[in-house]
């Protein structure tokens, strides 16, 4: 007994439990990873510099890459065995390939930031470009009717795309149909067209013969390019609905039907609401894919100088087109307005994003976050 | 209300008689709905029931009567046909596209394949639980149990109650009237099961139909939902397939054995009380398999 106590409090007074992540790097990791980045750069230096006479930044940035990658190999292997450095390898490559993808996009970005944030004034938000003179100033350009028409021929096709792209997702999935195999296959090779080829249809079976016939809202209005984008969202929109439902377990279906339902009642109910994200982002892809459409536009909308709100009659400017037509123009200070066009393209598409992200939210996710706190104080 | 959960979970499962499940019901009485089943519970009785996946015969001749306010189990070996024929007693089983069948099925005396009967109504009166817990992922555990209610379009007149019934019933009150609001996908497996078993009694079903509703849980949800059986067995008329010998022997009152030969669809050996089954078969491969010598 007496002997039992002392190794009790010794186990009490032990130090406290240390915390291990085995699969976080450690310093060492980090200093063994500069030191080879820093042998290879300077090795590079002095085989491609001093020994050899360089091509160029891209064969250095290869020889360098590759030595850091054979001096981290060796390193690895020799502080923690062979197995450990094919895995430090392949993580470094598959890094690379990641970085490799990102820094295009960001200087991409980067580029169309510097050349149009400086000139982006409160302006181009409120006047539209009929009474700028092409000498005038960047800063003065006007945006306005090019937003209004981006905006309202990108919400009119939704207005179309999303029942007709649900409704077709839903019979390809929850139907027993024979013509599903043929909707599909369509469905596939539409996705497929190119756009200008949407525009071009709809230039020549709508927009020439309704002039011809003079009808007024057959010629080049929002609407006439409402169509071509049309054509070209609903294919994304229906494919990616479908398989999204596709991903709907069938036990629920099967649990719906079971307590009385229609068919209709549990696509309704229980399939759309379990794919609710899902066709979210569905939707979120398709709005990206076509505000930034522009050759279906060229020949439909038109596009205009001057503020058009009516999408049913008359030229109406997006910001593709905008941009399209400014940046071609010979002065550097129209050129110009063509990169804030494209800046505010792009923060357009991105508010669009957080937007239907923030829609497109599972709210019961939401609750399940906010639920167990509460229940656990209730116990407490 | 507490204190008569509490005496119920913890009678021997085999033992709540008809009192103690009236006595939990009270208040619950008062709850009805429109436009669902009428009340009660219904015998189900199948008539030369066939069944085909395209050209193959999986089962033959099952003639069958499972009694009003009785638990029937159906057991036998995988691939004999059970669950097809369960399929069949509320017309899941045209769901596959490939699948026929023959013979017909009385609800009460009328034959749910007649003409002019609607799959949907059928379903209403005929619930059914499946192997694998199914809640709707996107509904709160409340939500869950009305789900009956909004996709079958019945209505009733003090929902709270429904649910806090519904769950009593399946035995899941107790550990969830804290958080209705929370997701029903978020619970145990054995939780969810229960919560699928309250989703098809809220419409007050005269049959409900389990497919192996224990297979994918632990011992003590299980026994938990063996309790449930038995306390909804004396209300509705439970037809419950299974691969558990002792839970058959446990929970039923009656028993039908289904057995397919090789190359052979599937045919019901022999049926009767329970405790004849299991004591003292008729035939010989019924013996055999119950006493575990195959299957």
């Amino acid at each position: 007994m007496t002997a039992t106590l002392p190794r009790a409090e010794a186990v009490a007074r032990r130090r406290p439990l240390a915390k291990r992540r085995p699969a976080s790097t450690t310093p060492a990791d980090r200093l063994a990873a500069l030191g080879c980045a820093v042998s290879a750069t300077l090795l590079t230096w002095f085989v491609m510099h001093l020994l050899l006479t360089s091509p160029g930044w891209l064969a250095d940035l290869l020889v360098a890459y590759t030595l850091y990658l054979g001096m981290l190999y060796v390193v690895t292997r020799d502080r923690l065995g062979r197995l450990a450095a094919a895995d430090r390898i392949v993580s470094t490559i598959v890094v690379t390939g990641a970085l490799g993808l990102l820094i295009p996009l960001l200087l991409l970005l980067g580029y169309i930031v510097v050349a149009g944030a400086p000139h982006l004034g409160w302006g181009f938000f409120t006047h539209d470009m009929s009474a700028v003179g092409p000498t005038d100033p960047v800063s003065a350009t006007g945006g306005l009717h090019a937003i209004v028409g981006t905006l309202e021929q990108t919400a009119l096709t939704l207005v179309f795309v999303v029942p007709l792209g649900l409704l077709t997702a839903i019979f390809l999935n929850e139907t027993r149909s024979r013509f599903r195999r043929p909707v599909r296959i369509m469905v596939d090779a539409m996705s497929g067209l190119p756009s200008i080829v949407a525009g071009l249809f709809v230039y020549a079976a709508l927009i020439i013969p309704g002039i011809q016939a003079g009808v007024g809202l057959f010629s080049y209005n929002g609407l006439m390019a409402t169509f071509a984008l049309t054509m070209v969202m609903l294919p994304t929109v229906t494919r990616t609905v479908d398989v999204v439902l596709r991903l709907v377990p069938d036990g629920l279906r099967e649990a719906s039907l079971a307590l009385g339902a229609s068919r209709a009642r549990t696509v309704w109910s229980v399939v759309l609401p379990t794919a609710r994200t899902g066709v979210t982002t569905a939707v979120i892809l398709g709005i990206a894919r076509v505000a930034g459409e522009t050759a279906p536009l060229l020949f439909t909308s038109f596009g205009s100088i001057s503020m058009n709100t009516n999408p049913f009659s008359g030229p109406q400017e997006s910001i593709p087109l905008f941009v399209y037509h400014y940046v071609k123009q010979p002065l550097s200070n129209v050129q110009q307005r063509g990169y804030v066009g494209a800046l505010v393209l792009i923060m357009l598409i991105f508010a669009l994003f957080a937007l239907a992200r923030l829609v497109g939210r599972d709210r019961s996710k939401r609750r399940a976050r906010r639920t167990p706190n509460r229940t656990a104080q209730e116990n407490r | 209300m507490t204190d008569t959960v509490e005496t119920s979970t913890t009678a021997p499962a085999a033992a709540p008689t008809t009192e103690t499940s009236t006595v939990e019901l009270p208040r619950t009485r008062e709850v009805t709905l429109t436009g669902g089943p009428p009340p009660g519970a219904a015998e189900l009785e199948a008539r030369e029931v066939g069944a085909w996946f395209g050209d193959r015969l999986v089962l033959e001749g099952v003639s069958l009567r499972m009694p009003a306010r009785e638990v029937t189990a159906l057991i036998g070996p995988s691939g004999c046909g059970k669950s097809t024929f369960l399929r069949i007693l509320n017309r899941m089983h045209e769901l596959v596209a490939s699948a026929s069948l023959s013979g017909e099925v009385l609800l009460d005396g009328q034959d749910i394949y007649a003409e002019g009967t609607r799959a949907q109504q059928v379903r209403l009166r005929i619930g059914m639980v499946f192997q694998k817990p199914n809640p709707f992922p996107a509904m709160s555990i409340r939500d869950n149990v009305l789900a009956g209610l909004k996709l079958a379009g019945v209505r009733c007149d003090d929902k709270n109650a429904l649910v806090e019934q519904s769950l009593e019933r399946a035995g899941l009150w107790r550990e969830v009237r804290d958080r209705l609001g929370s997701p029903g996908g978020a619970l145990s497996g054995g939780q969810q099961q229960r919560l699928c078993i309250a989703r098809s009694l809220a419409v007050q079903p005269n049959v409900l139909l389990m497919d192996e509703p224990c297979s994918a849980l632990d011992p003590t949800s299980t026994r938990r939902i063996e309790q449930t059986i038995a306390e909804i067995g004396h209300e509705v008329t439970v037809v419950i397939v299974t691969h558990n010998m002792q839970q058959a022997q446990r929970v039923s009152d009656h028993c039908a054995f289904f057995l397919a030969e090789e190359n052979e669809p599937g045919r019901v050996v022999e049926h009767g009380p329970t405790e004849r089954i299991f004591g003292s078969p008729e035939d010989e491969r019924t013996h055999d398999y119950v006493n575990g010598r195959f299957g």
